[in-house]
């Protein structure tokens, strides 16, 4: 038979929505961070690991990437992360009006940041089918695209429900904040591929 | 926030009443679309289940058809390019669609009962992940029967699987299945992690899991540190195959050992991640049926998470033959080694539990047994093999099949059909027949044996794997008509279990809530559960919670009645902390899964399906979490 209950706890005050470690999507957003910095290590690896079979990075007659879409790019990212700490500390003190403004600014920020991703496209002086440099070159760029895409197309999302009758409550404040954390993940992605982009070609012989 | 209306579980609800209000909140609509929407983590746990052995099936009658060609010489039975597809959908199916799968299946309906909660973390990417695995598995067996399943392995290895020596689409549908299995495989390992970390019962601190939940833990974490580099792989492997990259094209200066490196930095993990949840079994079964906690719990743990460590350090062991600077060679003998020592620690503490306790030999714990012996077996031949003069020797010989078929159905598909065995009353309501049981178990081992033990000897003399004949005259003659005899034994053992299943499953004694006196807490719920796991979320202080109080529960109360809710509690030592919201069924990860399936097999023809299909995707997704109104993500008044 099913034990008898002996009734020791009382759950009810227990409050219904929490911010950070304590909420349940924060731990889905870490694990998926988790696992897209696996596959970001692991391309970086494969990077790495072509880059040693070749005599020289980029192969002869290829020139290393154009400088100023990628130097652009960076930039705007990076000062992306001034309106999204707004939102997040905004988020988190629950005041709705800033966070829809800011979620707004953040969709915004999507338009120029994808006009200057297809210029460093063109910018990269290679063909994926050229050579294993090309290919590995358009692979970084293409993996970061889709991650900044996923995340903007999230933003769009919030910031359409943030502005319905449904953002008042307290755990939608929550996701506004968790994508703001993935947002932060984002741009600290770009860095390291920025690097091996637009930098390391020019530093190896 | 919350209304003083709102009804709760507690003294003044409970019994009846309460099953009969939280029935209502957790049950799904009857019918088709009910059964699509599901996100009941046992439901969706069943159908993993379910399917998984269904690809078992599949895939052993795969290996009935190897061992039928290959029991006599200058075999015409099947040609050599069916039995390249054969042996390359035989391990496929078997690794990707049947082992992985199960062991997470196994979680997914076992975890939460243990942990003492009310549904697994996101059910809803749940579901989503059965559904794609489902399609992805489908996918890849139609392709087979119509003549375009993959032929180059289960590893598919470059240059053999690149765009010039595999044209057509093939090797296409091998690389999107492992997108698909990738996919759900990742998708149940984040729920588990936060399933395990964040729903346990009240005192249920991490040094009070049960082992069971340990081995699934360290599985999950492996899931997600490995699966990401073949899900990259793959991509690479398509990428060069349908658009024209130079990944692992030697001739442009691409490297085809980059495809192992890859490859098998998730592959050898692939191993632990199917064994892992295996020796979780072991222990839960061992400490049953000996009525007494296993024996040095820390040791136990600290095995775990060190087999799941070490598992990350071996990968190179698979290529030893393809010339590597010497240190590597010592580094990962010595690490190839090293793992034999928390196997080892495991073993020695099963043994002493047994030893130690009052062992009752039924069906279950006999399971253990067979899988220690057989386990022992395929340890030593990989310690063996661990040796780099040896394994150059011994490479891509027969003698490498029967090692990891020992380790794989010695280490995993004894303790699945163990732990099958044991929960089968958990989840039917009824028992399986224990001497059948003893039957079909004393045939499958030594249908195993028959079948896998000649092939060390076989492998010894020289015979390499995936040929699909061999010239009379070798001396392998008598040894193959063997392994084919002790293979057949092996389906007629399967068979026997499987109908033991069936008719226990309408004819069995009616089990009870706990039919085997065992110590974790899906025993203290009703057999098969209620679709609410437990009318009041359970309270532990000991490793062994229904082994501290033979007659009562202590449970906590206070979580609604009329909306779904979850109890989340710390991490360390699982105090309870906030009241979460849990979704409700919906169609949509069904919808999403369909709209997925579609980029993904629309890929292999044109790289515009990723573009265009990814809209649908992203529509089913973003209807998929948009709040519903009435629905428990919807709390707001009114």
């Amino acid at each position: 038979m099913i034990r008898e209950p002996r009734f020791t706890t009382d759950l009810g005050a227990l409050p219904d929505y929490a911010f950070g470690h304590r909420s349940l999507t924060w731990w889905g957003v870490m694990a998926f961070m988790v696992i897209e910095a696996v596959a970001f290590a692991m391309a970086i690896a494969a990077y790495f690991f072509l880059m040693n079979q070749q005599d020289h990075w980029p192969p002869a007659p290829v020139t290393p990437p154009g400088l100023l879409a990628g130097l652009l790019f960076t930039l705007v990212m990076l000062a992306s992360e001034i309106p999204n700490t707004m939102i997040k500390k905004a988020a988190e003190k629950e005041e709705i009006g800033p966070v829809r403004l800011g979620l707004v600014v953040m969709s915004l920020i999507g338009i120029p940041l994808f006009v200057l991703r297809g210029f460093e496209f063109a910018s990269l002086n290679v063909g994926w089918t050229d050579n294993p440099y090309g290919s590995v070159l358009w692979m970084l760029l293409v993996l970061h695209t889709v991650h900044v895409l996923t995340d903007w197309v999230d933003t769009l999302t919030l910031t359409a429900l943030m502005h319905t009758r449904h953002g008042h409550h307290g755990r939608r404040f929550a996701d506004v904040s968790e994508n703001s954390l993935y947002w932060r993940f984002v741009w600290l992605t770009w860095l390291p591929i920025y690097l091996l982009i637009y930098w390391v070609p020019r530093w190896v012989p | 926030m919350n209304g003083e209306r709102i009804l709760r579980d507690g003294a003044d609800l409970t019994g009846d009443a309460l099953h009969d209000a939280l029935s209502r909140t957790w049950s799904r609509r009857p019918g088709l679309i009910g059964w699509l929407t599901s996100v009941d983590h046992k439901e969706i746990g069943r159908r993993y289940i379910v399917t998984a052995m269904i690809f078992f099936a599949l895939a052993g009658v795969l290996g009935l058809l190897i061992r039928a060609q290959l029991a006599r010489p200058d075999s015409g039975l099947i040609t050599a390019d069916r039995y390249n597809q054969i042996f390359t959908m035989h391990g496929t199916t078997m690794m990707f669609l049947f082992a992985v799968p199960v062991m997470e299946a196994m979680a997914i309906y076992l975890v939460p009962l243990m942990l003492g909660t009310r549904n697994i973390s996101f059910p809803r990417l749940n579901a989503f992940s059965y559904f794609v695995y489902l399609a992805g598995g489908v996918m890849v067996w139609v392709a087979f029967l119509l003549n375009v399943g993959p032929d180059a392995g289960w590893f598919s290895y470059v240059p053999l699987a690149g765009p010039e020596f595999s044209p057509g689409k093939r090797v296409d549908f091998w690389a999107q299945m492992v997108t698909f299995t990738e996919v759900a495989a990742l998708a149940v390992a984040v729920e588990l992690v936060s399933t395990i970390l964040k729903q346990r019962a009240p005192g249920m601190s991490l040094a009070r899991m049960p082992l069971f939940v340990w081995g699934v833990l360290v599985t999950a974490l492996m899931v997600i540190f490995s699966m990401p580099s073949i899900a990259l792989a793959s991509s690479m492997l398509i990428s060069d195959r349908l658009v024209g990259t130079q990944f692992f094209n030697p001739v442009e200066g691409g490297d085809a050992l980059l495809w192992q490196h890859l490859f098998w930095f998730f592959g050898h993990p692939e191993v632990y991640i199917i064994f892992l949840p295996a020796l979780g079994f072991v222990s839960q079964i061992t400490e049953t049926f000996c009525r007494r906690p296993v024996f040095a719990y820390p040791a136990m743990v600290l095995s775990l998470v060190s087999i799941g460590l070490l598992a990350f350090g071996l990968w190179v062991h698979h290529m030893f033959a393809t010339g590597l600077p010497r240190v590597g060679y010592s580094f990962y003998t010595a690490a190839s080694m090293a793992v034999a020592i928390p196997s080892g620690i495991q073993i020695f503490c099963w043994i002493a539990t047994i030893w130690l306790g009052r062992p009752r030999f039924q069906t279950p714990l006999l399971y253990v047994v067979a899988f220690v012996i057989t386990f022992v077996v395929g340890g030593l031949s990989g310690v063996m093999v661990a040796s780099v003069p040896l394994d150059l020797q011994l490479h891509d010989s027969y003698f490498v099949v029967a090692h990891f078929h020992y380790v794989l159905i010695g280490g995993a598909v004894f303790p699945l059909l163990g732990a099958f065995t044991y929960w089968f009353p958990k989840i039917t309501g009824r028992m399986m027949s224990d001497t059948v049981g003893k039957w079909s178990l004393g045939l499958l081992f030594a249908g195993f044996n028959i079948a896998f033990f000649p092939m060390h000897l076989v492998g010894m003399m020289g015979m390499p794997r995936r040929v699909y004949t061999y010239p009379a005259g070798m001396g392998w003659d008598t040894l193959n008509m063997i392994s084919t005899v002790g293979a057949f034994v092996t389906a007629a053992a399967v068979l026997l279990f499987v109908a033991n299943a069936l008719v226990s499953l309408k004819a069995g004694r009616v089990a009870g809530p706990d039919p085997w006196q065992a110590s974790s807490l899906e025993w203290a719920t009703a057999s098969p559960p209620a679709v609410y796991n437990f009318a009041h979320i359970p309270i532990v202080s000991s490793r062994t919670p229904l082994w501290d109080d033979p007659a009562r529960l202590p449970v906590a109360t206070g979580l609604k009645v009329e909306h779904r809710e979850n109890l989340l509690t710390t991490v360390l030592e699982a105090v309870p902390d906030v009241r979460e919201p849990s979704p409700d069924p919906t169609l949509w990860p069904f919808v999403a899964a369909l709209a997925t399936t579609a980029l993904f097999i629309g890929s292999i023809f044109t790289p515009w399906a990723v573009v265009w299909l990814s809209i649908p995707t992203a529509a089913a997704l973003i209807a998929w979490f948009w709040p519903k109104p009435g629905g428990a993500l919807e709390e707001e008044a009114g």
